[in-house]
Order: C-alpha cells, then structure tokens, then sequence
C-alpha cells in the first residue's frame, strides 16, 4: 500500500476517534442542560456542576485537539470550512468561551454578572453549542457552499484560495433538515450521556439525591428515546443521500447513489462497528432505565452507553471519508469538494506526527487513572 | 478609523485583540505555576518530616492560595486560546492552506502532549486535596506547571517558523510550503531563543505579580508570614528569570539583525544604516519623517554611539542598514557561509517574487497540459526566486514598512521595563532577606510597598510591549518574505468581522472585570478564608 495513502487513512480514522471521544465528553455538555428543569433544588444543581467542573477541560482539550489535529492532518479541511462556515464556527466559538470560565467564576463573590448569567451561559453551551457542532459535523456528508483554487495565490488582489458563496457563511447549514437532524441526535445524545453521568455521581449520596435520582430516570426515558429515534431517523437519510466518489487515479468526483450505505457494505468493518455500537448504546439506556441497580448493565450504563457512542460516532466519519468518498462535498462546484487525497498534509508531516500520535495511548492512559483516582471519594456537604 | 478598515485590517485587529487579552493570562499560569510547585515541594517535604506541623500547614496554605488565584487565570486563558487557534482557519485561511503543512505538526503534538497534560492535572492540583495522596498532589503540580510551559513551547516553535521559516520547501503542485526537516523547524536559533526569551518573561511576570499581592498584605498589616515568605520565593524566581530573559533578550536581538533588519531598523527609529551604528536609548520620533523626505527621524535622541552594530553584528565597525538602505539595497550582506553579496532593493526583491508567482502559474499550466519541458522551466524559475514570494503582492516600497513608531515605543518600553525589574527583584531580595522591609521607618516602608504593587501593571505592560515589538514589527508579513498579510486573510467581508470583533472585544472585556473583580475578592479574603 502506498505509505501516503496509508498515513491519510490513518489520520482520519484518528481525528475521527477523536471526534468520536468528545461526543462522549460532551457529557459535560448534556449534564449543563440538566440545571435548569431537572435540578429542582440548589443542593442539586451545585452538585451537578461540581461534578461537571471536574470535568469540563478534558472536553475542551478534547475539542482543541481535535481543531489543532484536523489543522494538521488536513489543513485545506480547516481553511475551507473554518473560513467559509465563518458565522457558524464563530457561535460554536463564542459558546464554549462562555462555558469555559463559567464553572470557575460563578461561585465566587464579585463575579459582576451574577451567578444565574454564568448558569445560563452553562446551559447555551450544553443546548445551543452541542446542537450547532452537530450542525457542522453534519457537512461532511451534506457540504457546503464553496470553491477551491489553489492557483488562486498567484491572482494578486483576489488570491484567496477557499471561498465561500453563501452570504449567510455558514447558517445556512442550518435551515438543511438533515444538518438539523444530527445537530438535535448531538443534543439528545450528550443530554442522555450527562443523565447517566449525574445518575452515577449521585449514587454515592443517594440519601441526599433520591429525588433527584428518580428524576434523571424520568427524564432519560424521553432523552434516550429521542436521541435512539432521531439517530435510526439520521441513519435511514444518511444511507438514502446521495454521496460524491473520487476516482483514485484521475480524482475526478462524481454523484454516487446511496453512497453511504455502499461504504458501509464494502467495507463491512465500520458496519460491525455501527452494529456494536448501537447494542451498546441500547444495553446501557435500557439497563440504565429498566434494570435493578445491582445489575452491571444498570451500574456501568453510563460507560457502556459511551462507548456505544464512541464507536457508532467513529464508525460513522470513516465512512463519510473512506472509501474513495468526497468528505466536505462542495454544493457548488463537486470537482472543489474535499477528499483525503486533495485535501491532507504532506507525507512527510504526516509521518511526523504518526510518531507523535504513538504517545496517544500514554495519554488515554493517564487520564483513565486521574480519572479514577478522582471519582473514588465522596464530594461534602 | 476602524470604520474605514478593510478586511485585511479588521482580520489583523481581531487577531491581534484575541492575542492580547490571550497574553494577559498566560504568562501568570506559566510562571505561577512554578511558583506553586516550588512551594508545594516545600510542603510535601515539611509535612514528610514533621507531620502536620504549623510549618506543613502553612504552606499548605499557601499553596492552595496561590492555585485559586491561578485556577481563575486558567479558565479564562483556555477561552481565549481557543478563539486564537480557531481563528487561522477563519480569518486567515489561505495561511492556514500555505503553511499548514508546517504550523500544524507543532500544534497537533501541543495537543497531545501539552494540552492533556495541564489540563488533566490541573483538576487534580485545583479539587484534588482531599482525593489523592500527598505525592500524587505533588507532581499533579508538577506535570500542570510542566504541561502549561510545553503548551507554549510548541506555539512558539510555530511562531518563530513564522519569522524565520526553516525546514521546508515550496511544492508547486500543492501550492504550499511542506516540511522537509521537523528537527530544522524545532531547533532553529530562532525558535530556541523566542522560547527562553518569551517564557522567561511569564516567570518574571508571574514573579511580580506574587511579590505585588504580597506587598498589599504587608500593606495591611496583615497575613505577613504568608506574604514575606511568598515574596522571598518570588524574588528568587523572578531575578533568575529576569537575567535569562535579558541575556535570550539579547540573543533575539542579534536573529532579528540577521533574518528581519526591517524588523530591527523599526526597532531602532534607523532610516539611514551606518557603520558603528548607534543604539538610541531615549528618543523622540519625527512624526514628519517618511521614506520620502530628508528629515531628522527624532527630535530628541540619546543614543549610545557603535552600540547597535555591536548589538546586532557583535561587532563596533559593522554596517547596520536602515529602512532606506533596506528598500534601495546595495549594501553588503553576509550569508551563514561567510558569502558576500549585495543586498537586492525593494524592486529587485518585487520582480524575483513576480518571478516566482509567474512561475507556479506557468507551472500549474503546465500541468494541465502535460507539457514537460515547460514544468521544468516554470519549476526552477519558481524555486530560484522563491526566496521573495510575499513581495509580489505588494506594490508600494511603504508597503514592506512595519508601523515605525508602535515598533520603536513597544521596543524602548520592553527594555526600559525589562532592566527596571532586575534592580526591582534584587532590592525585593535584599528587603526580604532577614526581614530587613521591617525596620525601615514606616513612610518608607509604605511606598515601597506601593512600588511592588504598582509594578504589577508594569509587568503587564512590559509583556505586551515585547508581542508589540515581535509582531508589529514583522509587518506586513505573516511568514517573512513569503506571505504579507494581504495574501494569508480569509475572503469574509469587513461587516462580518466588525460583528465578530466587537462581540469578542465586548465579551472579553466583561469577562476580564469579573475576573479581576473576582481575584481582588479572593486576594481580600486571603490565605486564610478561601471561598
């Protein structure tokens, strides 16, 4: 196998498992939802909070990862869509800064905008913010409004290389019903996630929080029917979409029906994983809902469900790449649209950081044991 | 004047205000957080000898004062960050596209070597007291204070490729630079020296700012144990820096004379080179003075003869050239082998880059033809003149002129600063050590209280003066000499910005008073009543 093509394959399954992993951090994201509705009591949402704010900058690395590995591994993705997409990036932007100092200044005094604007600015960015990334992410299967001319550097006063041909420069993307589809599957994904999260941390004070227990359970009935539906919803569009083909010797693109569901058949293993996935899913909300707290399907529901998502989530962007498959298709000019061959850094980089990414189980690793060693003692009161 | 701005200008603002509030957080967690591990260690072995002594205790206390005040810098640093790194992709998009290749490795592996590391630990440091061992707390500190310093040697090494790129080639066929030698972009002189010079300066600036909270306690009269001991601790840390931040000062200097002397006859106010050129201390800019007249560029000028052919040469005879010099050539230039030649003028400069350009055209048309000996041709023409890039999309010899003025000042309040915060750390040890602070007369005792206090904000601005003089001061260019800011913006229209810049600029502000606000809260209540 040619080493570049390899080395392009293996950074998009990397940045996809990367993507894949922050769905499940946004747990986070699904938890701040929970602060206005759920929580009915103070000593409920601080605690909710508390346990959130331990978390939150690993989801926000996670993100920041993913933003600096997708800029390094296909940078012509990054100007293209970051610099077209241009208002849609910048709210996704704007909500994640308001989130980021929220956990710390909303308790302490002389915060200027009270603690109920910070709680509110928690829950835009666990709604809003969860919703519109589901949006982006959407486009690489939907596209988007752009065109591409490398040339375009030697063309003095207009040499930019990517531009974008909607005037709303990204919100657009979010009147396309598909795009709306993943955004709201996100949203009730991460919700369902943050609610197992919270049903899990308040087990070890269940003297305290019965009620708020009970509460979570209610309110994961709805979340994870609605995140199960509008995903098997998102699945049957996405198999019937048409999706764009590269050629690999020549790089013409070309329409190819039902791409999506073709990837999946041929290349079977990203099915299996689809499949694994989705049982995991169903075993940890259903355990989580309908079994005894003794069963290890109830206990571990919140793991179990994050790595049905993990797995669907990564199943899913390999498939919206591999496979000769156009990820980022322009809706204006399918020869512009982004490829793993057009679009990657150079080999040498690649190789570069293939070394690099050597270190990611490292990381995993000490992350699952701070991880541990922090859940293991009760919060007080 | 903003109202009048373009898309390039707005894209540059923005940027450059996301930056500067960025630099407003960062430098104290760099800094602070070897602060606090220092004093963690000493903790850890207190409490290792003694148990839960007093001593243990206290600092114990100390340290998790010193960890809120960093924890609500970190917050704050990590949302400003972010819109940093988002916004190569959408404001400067064809950049991203033309350096991507190189600026991307550095910053994938920050991620997963910087970023996970400050931020998984700092959770343990910040709520971990009563979850792990003492030992595990420890190097928690450690490894954030560690991760916070290697998340900016990356950007750094990224920053410095910017101002002198190394390691890569042009390839015509994907119309962008690729990196050819990683270990020529990570230790190039440039980025070694940027990387000592500007994380020294966030140690020094950490340094003060403990010293100045300290000194209001003593101020007060209260917490004084905490505040003298905090500030021997600080002092220490803060004159080591500060020598090595002058002596990387000095070394940066010198790179600047060799890969940017536009940079550095901004620095300097220096129009006309000369040999033993001198080094102006104090000056007065002629606000009249442009390229296109003979007048005096100061109006007042103490300057200290040879100083600045010695500084940028290390040696007195050597010729400096200024900004005319530089637009019209002619003057000698030694390259790395020891070659002499003669440096090319603006418009000589201008025509290779047009060169180069035609070039990749003809290159790429080539291409589609499937003409060979034409793509051969185009290659080395390209690859020949390649060297001068950036300079065909610029039209006007003023074009290639940073603002001289914001360079000269930024410079002069950089070093001016930079020299007053040695004798600042060395009088802070000799006043802490033996407690000498406490038998000056009182009036005294409190001015020089207020001193160390107020050297808080000269810190800030010392700091943000050294960015000014880096990046100002390469103007107009993105990477030197291959990509002027015109050629890096994104094709998003000057409304669209506006909208952007003034939400970043409101939210930022508003986020900047509660985080004072805040930390003037909790440095009220001290060490003893956390919130």
């Amino acid at each position: 196998m040619d080493t570049l093509y390899f080395l392009q394959h293996y950074w998009w399954a990397l940045i996809s498992l990367l993507g894949a992993l922050l769905v499940f951090m946004m747990f986070v994201q699904g938890g701040e939802t929970l602060i206005f509705g759920v929580a009915k009591t103070d000593v409920e949402r601080e605690r909710i909070i508390a346990s959130l704010g331990h978390k939150w900058e690993i989801t926000f690395t996670t993100l920041v990862t993913f933003g600096g590995a997708a800029f390094a591994s296909f940078p012509l993705f990054y100007s293209t869509s970051f610099g077209g997409a241009y208002w849609l990036w910048m709210s996704i932007l704007f909500l994640f800064v308001i989130q980021a100092v929220s956990f710390e200044f909303r308790n302490k005094a002389g915060n200027l905008l009270g603690k109920r604007s910070y709680d509110i600015f928690l829950f835009l960015n666990g709604s809003l913010g969860t919703f519109l990334l589901g949006v982006a992410v959407a486009m690489l299967f939907s596209g988007g409004s752009y065109n591409v001319d490398k040339i375009n550097i030697t063309n003095g006063a207009s040499n930019v290389i990517s531009t974008w041909t909607n005037p709303l420069m990204g919100l657009e993307a979010i009147s396309v019903p598909f795009n709306l589809l993943l955004g709201l599957v996100l949203l009730f994904a991460a919700r369902s996630l943050g609610l197992l999260f919270t049903i899990n941390d308040m087990r070890s004070d269940s003297e305290i929080f019965a009620n708020a227990i009970a509460r979570c359970k209610k309110s994961l009935l709805m979340s994870g029917l609605l995140f199960v539906l509008l995903f098997v919803l998102f699945l049957v569009m996405l198999f019937l979409r048409t999706g764009y083909s590269v050629d690999p010797l020549v790089g013409t693109i070309s329409p190819v029906k039902y791409k999506y569901l073709f990837n999946m058949m041929e290349l079977v293993w990203p099915a299996i994983v689809l499949l694994v996935g989705v049982v995991l899913v169903l075993s940890g909300l259903s355990g989580a809902i309908f079994m005894k707290e003794s069963s290890p399907l109830n206990k571990y529901a919140f793991y179990i469900t994050g790595g049905g998502t993990v797995l669907a989530v990564w199943s899913l962007l390999i498939c919206a790449a591999y496979n000769y498959t156009a990820y980022f298709p322009s809706l204006v000019s399918v020869q512009d649209s982004l490829t793993l061959f057009n679009s990657s850094s150079s080999k040498f980089t690649l190789t570069v950081m293939s070394f690099a990414s050597l270190a990611i189980p490292f990381v995993l690793a000490y992350i699952v044991i701070v991880w541990r060693k922090m859940s293991h003692s009760k919060q007080s009161y | 004047m903003i109202l009048e701005m373009t898309t390039i200008g707005l894209s540059r603002l923005q940027f450059a205000i996301t930056a500067m509030y960025h630099w407003i957080f960062v430098p104290l967690t760099l800094g602070l957080a070897i602060i606090i591990g220092i004093m963690e260690t000493k903790y850890f072995f207190e409490s290792k000898k003694h148990g839960n002594s007093a001593s243990a205790e206290f600092w114990k206390k100390t340290t998790r004062f010193w960890s809120r005040i960093f924890a609500i810098n970190f917050a704050i640093g990590v949302a400003t960050g972010i819109i940093l790194e988002f916004q190569f992709g959408t404001n400067w998009s064809n950049y991203s596209w033309f350096v991507g290749d190189i600026f991307g490795a550095p910053l994938a592996i920050e991620g997963i070597f910087a970023f996970f590391m400050e931020s998984t630990f700092f959770a343990v440091m910040y709520f971990g007291w009563d979850k792990v061992s003492k030992k595990f707390h420890l190097v928690s500190t450690w490894l954030t204070a560690i991760g916070a310093n290697l998340s900016a040697v990356w950007i750094l090494i990224a920053n410095a490729w910017m101002q002198n790129p190394a390691g890569m080639v042009f390839n015509p066929d994907t119309a962008r630079n690729e990196m050819v030698n990683f270990w020529e972009v990570v230790f190039s002189p440039v980025a070694m020296n940027k990387l000592l010079h500007t994380s020294t300066s966030g140690f020094m600036l950490g340094a003060v700012v403990v010293i100045g909270i300290s000194a209001w306690y003593l101020l007060k009269r209260r917490d004084v144990e905490f505040a003298i001991k905090s500030m021997k601790i600080a002092a220490v840390f803060g004159l080591v820096s500060a020598l090595v931040l002058a002596y990387s000062g000095d070394g940066s200097a010198y790179l600047v004379a060799k890969h940017q002397p536009m940079k550095l006859a901004a620095m300097e106010g220096l129009y006309k080179g000369e040999k033993r050129a001198p080094l102006v201390g104090i000056a007065l800019l002629n606000p009249d003075k442009e390229i296109t007249n003979d007048e005096d560029p100061y109006l007042f000028d103490i300057s200290i003869p040879g100083a600045l052919s010695l500084l940028a040469n290390r040696s007195f005879d050597s010729f400096v050239p200024g900004i005319e010099d530089i637009i019209n050539g002619g003057y000698e230039v030694v390259d790395e082998n020891g070659n002499v030649s003669k440096a090319l003028s603006f418009e000589q400069k201008r025509e290779r880059g047009k060169l180069a350009v035609e070039g990749l055209r003809e290159y790429q048309q080539s291409l589609k033809e499937g003409n060979d000996s034409l793509k051969a041709a185009a290659y080395t023409q390209l690859q020949d003149n390649f060297d001068y890039f950036g300079y065909s999309f610029l039209d006007q010899p003023q074009q290639s002129i940073p603002p001289v003025a914001l360079t000269f000042y930024a410079f002069r309040i950089m070093v001016i600063l930079g020299g007053y915060f040695i004798f600042f750390f060395i009088a802070v040890l000799f006043l802490t050590h033996k407690e000498r602070i406490f038998s000056i007369k009182e009036q005294y005792k409190n001015f020089i209280y207020w001193i160390m206090i107020l050297s808080i904000p000269l810190v800030y601005v010392c700091s943000q003066s050294g960015w000014i003089v880096a990046e100002v001061g390469r103007q107009p260019w993105t990477i030197q000499d291959l990509l002027p800011v015109q050629a890096a913006v994104s094709a998003v229209n000057p409304g669209n910005i506006y909208a952007t810049l003034s939400i970043f600029f409101v939210l930022f502000t508003v986020l900047l008073v509660a985080e004072l606000k805040i930390m003037f809260n909790q440095i009220k209540r001290g060490p003893d009543n956390l919130s």
